[in-house]
Order: structure tokens, then C-alpha cells, then sequence
């Protein structure tokens, strides 16, 4: 039985760049939005756009929070994509103080708008990746690959050696994490052309 | 560091681009599809379709163009023009538009940039705005322009993009008509002064005719991102090149 890729549908991100992405790199993806076709797939991708509160809630509504958790718990294959990295986290900081899926200890706050570093927020275009440990996902890329970015909320990990990637906007953040099959992207590798097709074949082989 | 991005700008009439690269090889110059994937190829770090039907079959036609290109190209694409409604942006979005631009609709009523920013998120709303330096009773004003920049608003360039910021917009695109076509360069003044005056990235628009220009754009008028059409449409300067100028004279780009 062939491996079996599924993207996470909950109405609020759009999927098909997700799904032609690894098309396009030779795997099927299924967009699926029912809870018992997340317990029947080999990997998950868990995408999102839009906000905090907004996705979470709608992850419970539709009774896919839990089965996402489970599928992790088991230690199948994961990959969240901007929201879908941020919502992992116990707590969103994004209009008010928001419960995550609570997978990963930490916290998603706003980038720090502080006067002395002059930051644009959103943080929006292509950035480099500083790797802190090699994951899969990651393999064969050239040094300081770019990737883009288009958020205005960043994941703040307690646990420090989850860290996969740092990207420096002012300051260092952490632009992604891995941890045993769980690996999340702050960027989008969809949108980020022969460097983002890349990752995206790597965590289908992983 | 965050890069500058450098954008071309496609015009589209019933899902052709009427105004994109020029090409020499025997390649349908008016593929949507074509053109962007020689933009990608070139250095574009994000794409905009500018839909100039003005009409419902060109919305619907402008949906299907974006299904098609983001099957096969993978990089930020934003669609601007004729979007009235919530449900035009839903339906472009979930075509595959990373981001969609409101233009007229968002000074006829505001609220629908917040609608946006609320149900795709502030980093998928971009204010599109006609910029027209005008003289009224012997004063420069910068007034806002709707509908294609025929119509004066008497909105306050200044006022509208720091009520857009805080009503959700995650992104200017600023296109000053002055200098829009000329190729004589950006409004460097005005963009530096929007650019200044908001949290948000913008996005210069209109009279590109030179790398220098670019550049100019990005250091003087503090923009964060440099649109064009005419420059790359007519071969005159590649994406690349431009690119390449640009990192010579140490503004951080990405060189592919």
C-alpha cells in the first residue's frame, strides 16, 4: 500500500498550492476534513492562514484537534505549515490570550515592534534559513537558502533543542522546529519555489 | 535579513495578460501561466495579477487563471482589480491567491478591509492605492484616486493609509499616478512619507525605468518592495538584472 499524504481542510487556508506542491515533486496529496481520514493517513499537513483564535476553534469544531494530537502522539509524520506551526504550541498571543493544540510547550507572540529596530510587521517576503540541527526536511539544501515568509506572529519554544532553523528579522526567531516526526515551518514552502519543492519531497520521504 | 522583493506586475483582460514580458521565442506571450513561469525563472519574488476587465465574467475568468498558474507555479502571487466583495476575495483566495488587493471597493467601504483581515488574516490584505499630487486652491494636496485614478476622492493619501493600516491592512501598494507610465522614476518623496507614516511593508508603484530607479526606491523612499510592469515588459531590463544592480549596491536581495 502506497503511503498516504493528507492535508488537513478546515476552511481556512488554501490548500490546493499545498497539494500541486508535492504533486509537482511526485507524491499524492489528499485534502481530507473528516476525523476518521486523519487516523487512516500515513502523514499530515496541517496548513493555515488567517487567525489564531479562529483556527483553533474551528480545528475543535469539527472534532479534528484530537485526532491531529493522536496521529502525533503515535509519532506518524507531521508537517505545519505558518499557522499550522503556530497552533501546535500551548498558548496564542494573537487579540487576546488563546489555548493551542498544546503538542509543543511555548507560546506565539507578535514580532517585538520595538522603535529602535524599525521592523516592519507582517514579516513579508523571502528570508534565509540559519540551520540550528539538521532536520530531514531540511537535507540537501544549499547554505543559506531562502524561503518566504508571510506572518506577523512568531512561536516562542521552551523546550530550545526543538529548534530546527533560526531566521534573523531584527533579531533571531525561530522559523521552524523538529521534533521526532513533528516538523513545522514558520515559512511557506509551497510558495517558496525549487527550495520550498525541495522540503516538501524531503518530508514526504521522511 | 528580509530581502527586497522585486514584483512585476501583470495586467490581465479576460484571463490574458495583456501586459507582460515580451517574449522572443515562440511562447504565447498572453499564457498566464507562461509568464509566470518566466518571472519565477527570472528572480520574481512574487507575482501580481492586475485584472483590468472591471466586470463579473472577469472575476470569475480571474479565478480560473489563478487555479491554473498556481498548479504549476509556486511562489506568492497577489490579485488586485475588481474586487468589490468579501465573497470576491474568498473566491480568489481560495483559488491560490496568497494576498488580494483592494483598491476602489476599500475607499467605497472601508469596512471590507477589515472583513478580509478577519477572515484571511492581515497578512493576506493589501491596500492598492492611486496616489495623485494635485493643486487645490494653489496647495499640493496627495489625494487618493479610485476607479482606475479618473476619480478624486478628496481622501488624503496620508489620512487613508493610516486608517487602512488600522482597519487591517497588512500591506500598501502604493502606485502614484504622477509618475505612473513615465519611466522617470518612483515618487520618492511620497513613497518614503507612507512608508514612514505606517508598521506595515510598502510596495512602490508606478515609474520604473531603470534599475537605478529600484534602487532609489528601496534606499530613499524607504520601500520594502519595488512593483513594476513596463521595464521587465519590454525586455528593457531583465528581473535578474535588476537584481543583480541591486546587490551590487548592497541592498539585500535574493539572486536565484
Amino acid at each position: 500500500m502506497s503511503m498516504r499524504i493528507a492535508i488537513v481542510d478546515y476552511g481556512m487556508a488554501n490548500l490546493r498550492s499545498v497539494q500541486k506542491a508535492f504533486e509537482q515533486v511526485g507524491h499524492r496529496a489528499d485534502i481530507i476534513s473528516h476525523p476518521e481520514e486523519i487516523e487512516q493517513a500515513d502523514k499530515i499537513v496541517l496548513p493555515g492562514v488567517g487567525a489564531f483564535q479562529d483556527a483553533v476553534a474551528t480545528l475543535r469544531e469539527k472534532e479534528l484537534a484530537g485526532p491531529i494530537v493522536r496521529h502525533i502522539d503515535r509519532g506518524k509524520s507531521f508537517l505545519g505549515i505558518c499557522l499550522g506551526l503556530q497552533m501546535l504550541f500551548d498558548t496564542g498571543y494573537e487579540d487576546g490570550e488563546h489555548r493551542g493544540l498544546g503538542v509543543l510547550r511555548g507560546t506565539c507572540v507578535r514580532f517585538d515592534v520595538d522603535q529602535t529596530l524599525n521592523l516592519k510587521v507582517p514579516h513579508m517576503g523571502w528570508n534565509q534559513l540559519d540551520i540550528q540541527r539538521p532536520a530531514p526536511i531540511f537535507a540537501g539544501l544549499p547554505a543559506g537558502s531562502g524561503v518566504y515568509f508571510v506572518h506577523g506572529y512568531h512561536v516562542v519554544p521552551q523546550d530550545v533543542s526543538i529548534i530546527a532553523t533560526t531566521t534573523d528579522y531584527g533579531r533571531p526567531f525561530v522559523s521552524s522546529v523538529w521534533r521526532d516526526n513533528v516538523f513545522a515551518t514558520q515559512f511557506h514552502p509551497e510558495k517558496s519555489q525549487k527550495v520550498g519543492l525541495q522540503i516538501l519531497s524531503n518530508f514526504a520521504g521522511v | 535579513m528580509l530581502t527586497k522583493r522585486i514584483i512585476p506586475c501583470l495586467d490581465v483582460d479576460k484571463g490574458r495578460v495583456v501586459k507582460g514580458v515580451k517574449f522572443f521565442d515562440h511562447v504565447d506571450a498572453g499564457d498566464p501561466v507562461a509568464q509566470a513561469r518566466r518571472y519565477q525563472d527570472d528572480g520574481a519574488d512574487e507575482l501580481v495579477f492586475y485584472d483590468i476587465t472591471a466586470s463579473h465574467e472577469g472575476r470569475e475568468i480571474m479565478a480560473d487563471l489563478v487555479k491554473k498558474v498556481v498548479e504549476q507555479i509556486f511562489m506568492p502571487l497577489t490579485v488586485g482589480g475588481g474586487i468589490r466583495t468579501l465573497a470576491d476575495a474568498t473566491r480568489l483566495i481560495q483559488a491560490g491567491a496568497e494576498k488580494v488587493s483592494l483598491n476602489s471597493a476599500a475607499v467605497q467601504n472601508p469596512k471590507l478591509l477589515a472583513e478580509v483581515a478577519r477572515k484571511f488574516g492581515r497578512c493576506a490584505t493589501v491596500l492598492g492605492l492611486d496616489a495623485n499630487r494635485v493643486t487645490k486652491d494653489g496647495v499640493e494636496v496627495w489625494e487618493v484616486f479610485v476607479a482606475g485614478g479618473r476619480i478624486g476622492t478628496g481622501i488624503k493619501v496620508m489620512d487613508w493609509v493610516k486608517q487602512a493600516e488600522s482597519l487591517g491592512a497588512g500591506e500598501i501598494v502604493l502606485n502614484v499616478m504622477n509618475a505612473d507610465g513615465t519611466t522617470a522614476g518612483y515618487d520618492l518623496e511620497m513613497t518614503a512619507a507612507v512608508s514612514d507614516a505606517v508598521k506595515i511593508p510598502v510596495v512602490a508603484s508606478g515609474g520604473a525605468g531603470s534599475p537605478q530607479h529600484i534602487l532609489d526606491v528601496l534606499k530613499q523612499g524607504h520601500a520594502d518592495a519595488a512593483l513594476a510592469a513596463s521595464i521587465f515588459h519590454f525586455n528593457t531590463y531583465s528581473i535578474g538584472q535588476v537584481k543583480q544592480f541591486l546587490a551590487d549596491a548592497g541592498v539585500p536581495v535574493r539572486l536565484v
